[in-house]
């Protein structure tokens, strides 16, 4: 395999990962524009983890899923005290701060950027990735997944109904921040170098572009996102520059064509 | 020094106040977070650039410059709200952004990735008073800032289309079930967004001397911090907004070093959500979709 077919499919892989990572919160009726935070501490924490302390890269890995995870469930609690905009908003401002802070704090070397020499190679990232799409389509058809899917289709009738909306909401933003991180860390140990200014709030947008235009009413919305966001450049790359442009016109294309993102849930009520 | 710091902020915060009141009218009225609007400032920054580097006289400069805004802003409208009506509500965040993404790279195909000299057209005058050094052109710009929302401030309290669109605001079906011809009305709200914009982005390009195709996203993300300092969906509350972002980043910048700007301006805007999600000016929280 060709170093650039298997970089595409390390990035694909990556991104898959990340746009579960914003699927999460988005389908409990969040939508988290901080996703890149998570995708940065989960990559620097990796990454310090493997340098410092010489772990293993994939449990220095599975450690990072874990410290964003609770950074993640910690700051669901101020976070979700917000709603619709501000929520939106109050997640972004969280990401500029995230992103500050890394480049003001010099251990990991701050605004020059941050070498990782363990590496992790393109198998290990494929079965991550794998393992998590199964994951995530084993637990949407769980207790939790349903739970969730009713809190995204009517939150009143969902509390209503016995379930605890402010949990399912805490829950589904931490695991999509544990998502962000694993993505992250990924990253981090397979490209063996990671800087900073990389994770602003457009890297979270972007992320949360792949969820919407696979569309949030399916599991499988995300992997479709990302594959289309991940591959359709790359298929374009012949015509230099303007590949952008096409792959911005194709998205207000199929927006206006296809507003529910591209998977659409059957329903009872549509069939 | 102090004092300077100050007239510095609040310069650099008249930009981010134009933006922000742009951001805070598609809010207000349409509960719409445009994410185009980046993309409308870069390019009147980079055709001021252009069209005063072709010895262009700088009012026609200015006008154009502005002018592009509003049609732009036209443009996302027919690709945005026009569908919001049959689509999901966060339709138009991702066609906005596409269209951010679609402005950055037709202006970089088109003038290239450099961070480009924007030349002085006329002799800056600048007034000593004390010790502070305040240039003549900025405080214009800023009156003209203050002017353009005072301005917009009648345009909705007084004409037949703000009580359109403050109509819109309330609720758009009532609006047009009450004859409010929504589909012409809300044309204006993208219009005049883009004209502020604009504006700003002319302002930005003259003060700092300097353009380039992604001078839009960091300017545009503290114009949203603004708008929620001085609470969404008021105009007035974006100008005072901008001005004490401006104000806290100048200081940031003294006090802290160029690298703790971010924590300082977005950790204040983190604490305003959590305390006083309305903002400083704002009123109640309205239910919001998106």
């Amino acid at each position: 395999m060709s170093g650039y077919l298997e970089s595409v499919l390390v990035l694909l892989c990556i991104n898959t990962v990340l746009a579960y990572g914003a699927f999460l919160p988005m389908v409990a009726g969040q939508l988290n524009l901080g996703v890149a935070a998570f995708v940065a501490i989960g990559a620097y924490s990796g990454g310090y983890l493997s340098q410092t302390y010489n772990i293993h890269p994939v449990f220095a890995a599975l450690a990072a899923v874990v410290v964003a995870g609770f950074i993640g469930w910690l700051v669901a609690f101020p976070i979700l005290r917000t709603r619709g905009i501000y929520l939106a908003l109050a997640t972004f401002a969280l990401n500029q701060v995230v992103q500050g802070v890394i480049l003001n704090l010099n251990v990991v070397g701050g605004a020059s950027g941050y070498p990782v020499s363990a590496h992790i190679g393109f198998p290990v990232v494929a079965a991550f990735a794998v393992a998590v799409v199964v994951l995530m389509v084993g637990l949407f058809h769980t207790r939790f997944g349903i739970s969730v899917t009713a809190v995204s289709d009517d939150e009143r009738v969902a509390d209503l109904m016995g379930l605890s909306v402010r949990g399912l909401q805490t829950a589904a933003f931490a695991m999509g921040a544990a998502l962000a991180a694993l993505g992250g860390a990924l990253y981090a140990h397979h490209f063996n170098y990671i800087e900073a200014q990389n994770y602003g709030v457009l890297f979270s947008i972007y992320v949360v572009l792949y969820v919407l235009l696979g569309g949030t009413q399916t599991v499988y919305g995300p992997l479709v996102g990302a594959a289309v966001f991940t591959l359709l450049p790359e298929l374009l790359r012949g015509s230099a520059s303007w590949r952008y442009v096409i792959f911005a016109c194709l998205i207000i294309a199929i927006m206006s064509l296809r507003p529910q993102g591209v998977l659409l849930r059957k329903s009872w009520f549509s069939r | 020094m102090l004092e300077q710091q100050v007239v510095n902020g609040l310069m650099l915060g008249s930009v981010y106040a134009l933006i922000a009141v742009a951001f805070t009218l598609a809010i207000g009225v349409l509960n719409f977070l445009n994410f185009s609007l980046p993309g409308l400032f870069m390019v009147a920054g980079m055709l001021t650039w252009y069209l005063l580097r072709a010895h262009i006289a700088w009012p026609i400069a200015a006008l154009l410059a502005i002018a592009s805004g509003g049609l732009l802003g036209l443009l996302v409208e027919r690709f945005t709200y026009r569908l919001m009506a049959r689509s999901a509500h966060f339709v138009p965040l991702v066609t906005s952004m596409a269209f951010l993404i679609l402005f950055e790279n037709l202006v970089l195909i088109a003038w290239g990735s450099d961070l480009q000299r924007v030349p002085l057209p006329f002799q800056t005058v600048s007034w000593h008073v004390g010790s502070m050094v305040i240039a003549v052109p900025q405080l214009i710009g800023l009156a003209c800032a203050v002017l353009a929302v005072a301005f917009l401030h009648l345009l909705l309290k007084k004409t037949r289309i703000g009580r359109g669109l403050r109509t819109i605001a309330e609720d758009a079906e009532t609006a047009a079930l009450l004859g409010v011809p929504v589909g012409r009305v809300v044309p204006v709200v993208f219009i005049v967004g883009g004209l502020f914009t604009a504006f700003g982005g002319f302002l930005f390009a003259l003060n700092y001397q300097q353009a380039s195709p992604f001078m839009g996203e960091e300017v545009a993300l503290k114009g949203i911090s603004a708008m929620v300092v001085g609470g969404m969906g008021n105009i007035w509350g974006a100008i005072v907004g901008g001005l004490l972002i401006g104000v806290v980043e100048t200081f940031s910048i003294t006090w802290f070093g160029a690298r703790a700007v971010d924590i300082g301006v977005y950790g204040l805007l983190l604490a305003i959500l959590f305390v006083r999600p309305t903002g400083l000016l704002g009123g109640v929280v309205r239910q919001q979709r998106m």
